[in-house]
């Protein structure tokens, strides 16, 4: 069963977008991470993004890496991320995606990551620091066809080479919107656009967007492009801001619905 | 690899930055294209007789090349050991071996037609060499520095600041080297347009460490002549301190092939080893990913990068280039490492025998060949690279002292 192929055939039936939660496993602690992940499942989020948190996010902006290092002062690991999806999977049969750098992986053991990411129920594997070039040293042990890599594609990646990574990709294309790092500021709707038609010319592959959006606007706008639209930050921010609030876990479930709402 | 067989230094990198398993490109798609754009302009330009005369002109007679090397007679005869020789990069304007790589990086931005350079820094003096290169150049620059290394290294913050470079803090993670490094990184994803990264080692993706080795090795071209000059025959021994390693990579590319030249890497022990606090990296890491290239890390079991820690704010660094990591595995080069006191002591002795104030980075190289040099014959030649001046640490030695 290839949970993100039937997930991007039912939207499009639906005439709708997916909503790609990304929050980092174990933030504030592995308890509260997995109940506001709960939350956004059942708040109508589409695709799980689950970050493993890691010392040195050198493609991160400030929100995410305090994220990290939350989680970090819990000790969470690839393997307490598998542990967590494990958990997930009972409550819910949405996609979910492991975003990683690619230290925590090479640590783990690649010969052992996707046979247990696929035991522990996940769907594929982001790593922000693999590109194409490098990626089949990773790729190249796995077995397992239906476990999707995501690769990244960039407001400066050329035509050729968007192709190229196309190719080399599965699941959904994910186009970060602008220059930068995560939870920079403004979204350039119209340089989206340009990039949406090139990626349309060189591949079939759904393409979700991410980088910068953090309004339910920003999200209707990116969603009339898209197949789907990423939010990170924007949960990671809402997390610090209310790290002490009894309320947490249904502040996060009701900006889910209301960011659901605007992918319509 | 049998240390016998002949070790052809052309072999590394491939096309693709590998040496051997270590290096390569483990960046963010965003840089990807500037990697690429980079590595194109630096095939391009470097073999053009053109830009080589430039940048040899300016080598010469803006930073003082060809330094000199100076036998040390008097820290030699007080250990009665082996006869040490001194490969002065101290004596090269800003004061250490940084400015031939930031002369040369400078140089390609501008022929690549870049406007601004952005640098991380440790201890310094690779901050003050791209902000000197950058000055030189007309170019706008912005360093970024932990601000622990701010604290311990104020002089040099003061210097990058006259030069005209706006100084950036950076707090996050241990407010070091390597946070400084991440900085840079995050900044130059969001300026990669317009904005040209000069690494200071020989470290980062690739093109860099071949780069950068590429403008670090004139060291050991120059010293290469010189020794044979002064003494009729090649060096026993090369001796240099290795953080990310560009000092040390400078003096022994040029020798690599010379199979009778023995070459030893120093490394920081911090407070020792066994303490936990040292950035002892070849001699105690395991081999992961961090800022762009595969290496030996310091790290735990989980794939977190450990903090490093060394007197030393050059050597202070969890990682190190990749060239060094395929070294150590074919035993090319003898990895080392050097306690902060030894360090001290070394920096100590060559005060007051030579008349010199070694940089802190480079007093681990001394403190490695004093204890080499006590078991050979005066017969014997050690060549160290004197990688930089002391002056910028007299506020952490002197309280020490």
């Amino acid at each position: 069963m290839n949970r993100l192929k039937n997930l991007f055939e039912t939207l499009k039936k639906n005439n709708d977008r997916a909503l790609v939660g990304f929050v980092t496993a174990g933030d504030p602690n592995i308890d509260t991470s997995l109940k506001i992940i709960s939350a956004m499942c059942e708040n109508g989020m589409d695709i799980l993004e689950l970050g493993v948190p890691f010392s040195d996010p050198s493609a991160d902006g400030p929100v995410i890496q305090r994220s990290s290092s939350r989680a970090l002062e819990h000790n969470v690991s690839l393997k307490t991320v598998m542990e967590m999806i494990r958990e997930i999977r009972k409550i819910t049969s949405i996609p979910i995606i492991i975003f990683s750098y690619y230290n925590p992986i090479m640590a783990y053991g690649i010969e052992n990551f996707q046979p247990d990411a696929i035991e522990a129920g996940a769907d594929g594997l982001l790593v922000v620091d693999l590109p194409l070039e490098e990626s089949p040293e990773l790729t190249s042990v796995w077995k397992d066809t239906d476990f999707s890599l995501i690769n990244l594609v960039a407001p400066t990646t050329p035509k050729q080479r968007m192709a190229k990574i196309a190719s080399a990709s599965s699941g959904f294309l994910y186009l970060v919107s602008k220059t930068g790092v995560t939870g920079s500021d403004g979204l350039d709707t119209s340089e989206i656009a340009s990039q949406m038609s090139i990626l349309h010319s060189v591949t079939d592959l759904p393409v979700c967007v991410g980088f910068g959006i953090s309004t339910t606007d920003d999200v209707a706008a990116v969603a009339s492009m898209a197949d789907g639209v990423v939010i990170g930050s924007a949960f990671e921010r809402l997390i610090e801001e209310n790290i002490d609030n009894p309320e947490l876990v249904s502040i996060i479930g009701r900006r889910t619905a209301e960011y659901k709402a605007a992918t319509k | 690899m049998n240390p016998d067989t002949h070790f052809n230094s052309q072999m590394y990198p491939d096309a693709d930055g590998h040496f051997g398993p270590y290096g390569g490109r483990y960046v963010a798609e965003t840089l990807m294209p500037a990697l690429i754009e980079l590595e194109e302009a630096y095939k391009k330009y470097l073999p053009d007789p053109k830009f080589q005369k430039a940048l040899n002109n300016l080598l010469k007679n803006y930073t003082g090349r060809p330094t000199p090397i100076f036998f040390a007679e008097r820290l030699t005869n007080s250990i009665g050991g082996a006869s040490i020789y001194l490969k002065r990069e101290d004596l090269t304007h800003t004061g250490a071996h940084k400015i031939n790589n930031t002369l040369g990086q400078t140089l390609l931005a501008k022929w690549m037609g870049k406007k601004k350079v952005i640098a991380e820094t440790g201890a310094g003096q690779h901050g003050v060499a791209t902000a000197t290169t950058a000055a030189l150049f007309g170019m706008e620059c912005k360093i970024f520095m932990g601000v622990e290394d701010i604290q311990r290294q104020a002089p040099n913050v003061k210097r990058m600041e006259l030069l005209g470079a706006e100084v950036v803090p950076v707090e996050s993670g241990t407010g070091t080297l390597k946070d400084a490094m991440n900085e840079a990184l995050r900044y130059w994803v969001s300026a990669i347009r317009d904005t040209f990264y000069v690494i200071g080692s020989v470290a980062g993706p690739h093109p860099y460490p071949v780069m950068v080795r590429e403008f670090q090795k004139i060291i050991g071209e120059e010293a290469r002549e010189q020794i044979q000059e002064i003494t009729g025959r090649l060096p026993d021994l090369l001796v240099a301190c290795v953080g990310g390693g560009s000092n040390a990579m400078g003096l022994f590319f040029p020798f690599l092939e010379d199979q009778a030249v023995q070459m030893i890497g120093v490394e920081a022990a911090g407070t020792g080893i066994e303490t936990g606090k040292h950035a002892a990296t070849l001699c105690t890491g395991s081999v992961g990913v961090l800022h762009g290239s595969k290496s030996y890390l310091l790290q735990d079991k989980n794939g977190q990068i450990n903090e490093a820690h060394s007197i030393s704010a050059g050597l202070d660094y969890p990682g190190v280039g990749p060239e060094h990591s395929l070294f150590r595995d074919i035993d090319r080069v003898q990895y080392v490492a050097v306690t902060d006191q030894q360090a001290l002591d070394a920096f100590s002795a060559l005060c007051r025998l030579e008349g010199i104030i070694p940089a802190l980075e480079s007093s681990h190289a001394l403190a490695a060949t004093m204890f080499e040099a006590k078991n050979r014959s005066k017969e014997n030649i050690i060549l160290v690279n004197l990688s930089g001046r002391g002056d910028k640490d007299l506020g952490i030695v002197s309280p020490l002292l």
